[in-house]
């Protein structure tokens, strides 16, 4: 038996410990805003916070994240209203929107232990998310808007 | 696209559609028509009808063609709430809210009351939905003003009953309509019933509202409809649906097209814990079109159990008559069929004398392997097939085409058949493709429940339907003073026909009008052939389709004879499109059957002002010519695709370690009118970053038959540490009377060749072959 929070509630899994916590939480717990996209690590469309630390979803399993806290982006905040998605708003960043939830569970990650980031610092943070609609100007801008206000 | 391919095979053509109820009224009827209605209209605040003449348009020619019922797209609750009926798929482009907003501002509604649905797949009631080849703006820009029209027209009159007014006394503005001079007024959602219920107003009877009265169209304010959902991880895709019982199915697919299963053991598979069931799917006989390919199904109680016990089975594949593909074998062959003559789709004045009788004659040859989508959404669907009846929950780009190719594969009636539309995760015309919801569909029958089929990223990359493989190869001939007489372009390209119906190894009108047979050069003597090539695996379509190869070509022999012949690039580039004037098909001996996207030619013609424009003006935003730092260069290409006009200029910056980076690109873009120019943008940023994937990294390999790559460390993609920095997007400013054109889509084909050709001038090095990989790399 595997105890663990996610987004603030107490879990116990007795299931496969291996388990992506992908998986996890899209099948077990409903929580199917953190989307599947390779499975190997390479685009980062899984992306949850572990402990505050973003990991790939379908890298970490569920004997992974025993004892500690996992966040996904329906827990990011109530109301959606986390620096990150606001700016994500304000700079238009989604087309389809499909790995936007892994892009802002990454970029909140990053601002959380870097919160004034250079540029490079961004691009290097972002790199492992990948966007097959292109959005990465604005999602640039965004994670800077949430960085400075600006 | 997938419509015009059902039309091309069908015994007699489709019918236009008896539900089409826009008429093809030409300009100079319809202002006929109106004269009388022009004065009266003077005193109107919505100007006159004559501010919004209609135009025909390829709409009303797709199968089911163009329905602007204002009561199947507009209903209006008691409480103000409009709502409006999105009936093409969202993929990112914008048109889930582009296509509501224009119906809104058109009938004065309020966007903040505006509430968006998606509708199921159902063409009769809603006309055509299939969401490809850019045509959302360009095919429904018309029909969606008419419906917001007609609701507010129908809100006056019904205002004016209740009052007891003549029609001309009473307003619409702001979801709620006025009385010109008594100061009265009357809420959308009280006058909703009496409104909703009066007949639907004649087309003649309409008026439009003036440009300048826009709120919404082209302003570029109003936020897609979905994005706080996506930033807060509520958006639905086609994986997210969840059913009281549903199982997860993942399928093991024969490796090589056409293969089939020869001995099954799924003794591993069925160990793990969750598996319940393994299921063989039929195999297909070629042209299988959008059928699946058939394989192995693990049926799991959860999506991890199902991933596990696929990759658990162990399968003998029988190959099939593919078996022995390969990528450099078959490179081989399309350079010989392209360096031999082909079928002629083009030919104007007598380009073989002319070769012949040149000065000398410059020729170069240009290579694309195939091509994978690669959504970020791989393939998903739910189905449910329960007594009698199947509910579809899928991403499809054409959800109609999913309806009837699922109750063919059911042997169901088409009524018995719903299909949802899910948000896309991205599409890039691998989603105009059904097989994953087909699969879902017919396991969901065999079990009795509900299945969610998903495909992992390496289903998706290896058993897409490809993207061309192509050699295009481009002769000029010179006279003696260096003046292009002669211009022979050859292409080798398996089509996208062989998907449906058998293989003669020659392309479909549609593929010879995307940059072959329309090339616009004022050259005298011009032939195009359509060499030979047999297709070995499932060619589909790709975002741009033949565009890509064929702007690619073109784009760089300019390029590369311009420097030969040490021209400055952009200004030989403009004296080849020579002046500004309309293509005469005719007197280019262009095929009759020009394949100009569906459009009638002569209200979208090829206008090489309107391409001359966006090279001047790409290159003057850019700063074409000036002096950049070493190692750093520029590059130009236009190309003309979805009615559209394109040009790029990209900055190129070549490391000492052969990486390429993009600091800068300047887009022109000549889309005629643009209700939604943010979307525009976006797309136009979009286009760069999947054009310097496709040129950096996109091939996908055969060998013996199946494909070598697998997921995102072998099929690469564009990352955030090195992309198309800044995307400067310049839109050539047009009013209504300029129809809309593709946006989706055009973007991409200029991109790589402006890369390519910054790229030599940059390091003096020459890219032929696609993709550029590792061949900069000292």
């Amino acid at each position: 038996m595997i105890s663990l929070t996610v987004n603030g509630v107490e879990r116990e899994f007795d299931g496969d410990p291996d388990t992506p916590l992908l998986w996890y939480v899209r099948d077990e717990l409903g929580l199917p805003g953190t989307k599947y996209g390779c499975g190997t690590g390479l685009c980062g469309a899984c992306t949850v916070h572990l402990d505050g630390v973003a990991v790939r979803g379908c890298q970490a399993s569920v004997a992974d994240a025993g004892g500690k806290a996992v966040v996904t982006i329906e827990g990011l905040s109530p109301d959606g209203s986390h620096p990150v998605q606001q700016a994500w708003r304000d700079q238009n960043v989604p087309q389809c929107g499909f790995c936007q939830a892994g892009q802002i569970m990454q970029a909140s990650a990053l601002l959380a232990a870097n919160p004034k980031p250079s540029d490079q610092e961004i691009l290097d943070g972002m790199q492992g998310n990948i966007c097959r609609c292109g959005c990465y100007q604005r999602i640039v801008s965004a994670v800077r808007q949430a960085s400075t206000g600006a | 696209m997938l419509h015009y391919l059902n039309q091309h095979f069908s015994p007699s053509p489709l019918p236009a559609s008896g539900q089409a109820i826009i008429q093809n009224v030409s300009r100079r009827a319809f202002l006929k028509g109106t004269t009388g209605l022009v004065v009266a209209l003077q005193l109107m605040p919505f100007g006159t009808a004559e501010a919004f003449p209609a135009y025909p348009h390829g709409g009303q020619s797709m199968p089911n063609g163009v329905v602007n019922d204002p009561h199947v797209f507009v209903s209006i609750d008691a409480d103000g709430t409009v709502t409006i009926v999105a009936h093409r798929s969202e993929m990112g482009t914008g048109s889930r809210t582009s296509l509501p907003m224009i119906i809104a501002d058109e009938m004065e509604a309020n966007w903040d009351r505006v509430k968006i649905v998606q509708a199921e797949g159902d063409e009769k009631k809603y006309g055509n939905q299939d969401t490809d080849g850019s045509r959302s703006q360009r095919h429904h820009i018309q029909p969606a003003r008419e419906i917001g029209a007609a609701v507010r027209h129908m809100l006056e009159d019904a205002a004016a009953r209740e009052w007891g007014v003549s029609m001309d006394d009473v307003q619409a503005i702001g979801h709620e309509v006025v009385h010109n001079s008594l100061g009265r007024r009357l809420g959308y959602g009280h006058l909703a019933k009496a409104a909703m219920e009066l007949p639907t107003p004649a087309r003649d009877a309409l008026r439009f509202k003036d440009e300048r009265e826009f709120r919404y169209i082209g302003k570029g304010k109003i936020q897609i409809t979905d994005l706080h959902d996506i930033t807060t991880g509520k958006a639905v895709y086609g994986a997210d649906v969840r059913l009281p019982g549903m199982k997860v199915a993942v399928i093991a697919r024969p490796p090589v097209a056409g293969g089939k299963v020869k001995a099954l053991d799924s003794t591993a598979a069925m160990a793990i814990k969750g598996v319940e069931r393994i299921e063989q799917l039929d195999s297909t006989i070629p042209p299988a079109k959008f059928a699946p390919q058939g394989g192995v199904a693990v049926i799991a109680a959860n999506t991890w159990a199902a991933i596990q016990g696929r990759d658990a089975l162990k399968i003998e594949w029988d190959d099939g008559p593919h078996a022995g593909f390969s990528t450099p074998a078959y490179r081989k062959e399309l350079e010989a069929s392209a360096g031999a003559p082909g079928k002629v789709v083009r030919d104007q004045g007598d380009a073989e004398g002319a070769l012949t009788g040149a000065a000398r004659v410059f020729t170069r040859s240009y290579y694309q392997p195939h091509m994978a989508h690669a959504p970020m959404e791989p393939p998903a669907a739910l189905a449910n097939v329960v007594g009698g009846k199947a509910e579809i929950w899928a991403p499809a780009q054409s959800p109609y085409a999913v309806r009837i190719d699922i109750a063919e594969a059911l042997g169901m009636k088409e009524e018995d058949v719903t299909v949802h539309v899910t948000l896309l995760g991205g599409g890039f015309g691998r989603k105009s493709k059904g097989d994953f919801a087909t699969e879902a569909a017919v396991l969901s029958r065999r079990m009795g429940a509900p299945v969610l089929v998903q495909w992992t990223r390496e289903d998706d990359i290896r058993h897409s339907f490809y993207h061309t493989t192509s050699v295009e190869k481009i002769d000029i001939g010179l006279d003696a003073a260096n003046k292009p007489v002669a211009w022979r372009h050859r292409s080798a390209a398996p089509s996208f026909l062989s998907t449906f119906a058998p293989d003669e190894g020659h392309k479909h009108p549609i593929e010879i009008g995307m940059g072959l047979a329309d090339m616009p050069f004022d050259i005298p003597n011009v032939r195009c052939e359509d060499c030979k090539a047999l297709a070995h695996t499932r060619v589909g379509w790709y975002r741009a389709v033949s565009n890509i190869p064929r702007a690619f070509a073109v784009q760089s022999i300019v390029a590369e004879l311009a420097h030969e012949l040490g021209k400055d690039q952009k200004d030989f580039l403009l004296e080849m499109i020579g002046s500004p004037r309309i293509v005469d098909l005719k007197a280019s001996g262009m095929p009759e059957d020009l394949w100009n996207y569906g459009e009638p030619y002569e209200e979208f013609p090829n206008d090489t002002g309107r391409l001359r424009n966006v090279v001047e003006l790409a290159a003057a935003k850019a700063g074409w010519g000036k002096t950049l730092p070493e190692g750093e260069g520029l590059g130009i290409a236009v190309h003309r695709s979805f009615v559209s006009y394109v040009a790029a200029v990209v900055r190129a910056r070549v490391d000492k370690d052969g990486t390429v980076r993009v600091p800068e690109v300047h887009v022109a873009i000549d889309c005629g009118f643009v209700a939604n120019p943010e979307r525009v943008r976006s797309q136009i940023q979009g286009a760069c970053v999947f054009g310097m994937t496709a040129a950096m990294y996109s091939g996908i390999t055969f060998e013996n038959g199946a494909v070598q790559e697998s997921n995102f460390h072998d099929y690469q993609m564009v990352r955030a540490d090195n992309f198309p920095e800044v995307v400067h997007t310049h839109i050539v400013p047009h009013g209504f009377e300029t129809h809309a054109t593709g946006v989706g889509e055009p973007g991409v084909p200029p991109f790589l060749p402006a890369l390519t050709n910054a790229v030599f001038n940059a390091t003096g090095k020459r890219v032929r072959d696609l993709p550029i990989g590792d061949q900069l790399k000292a």
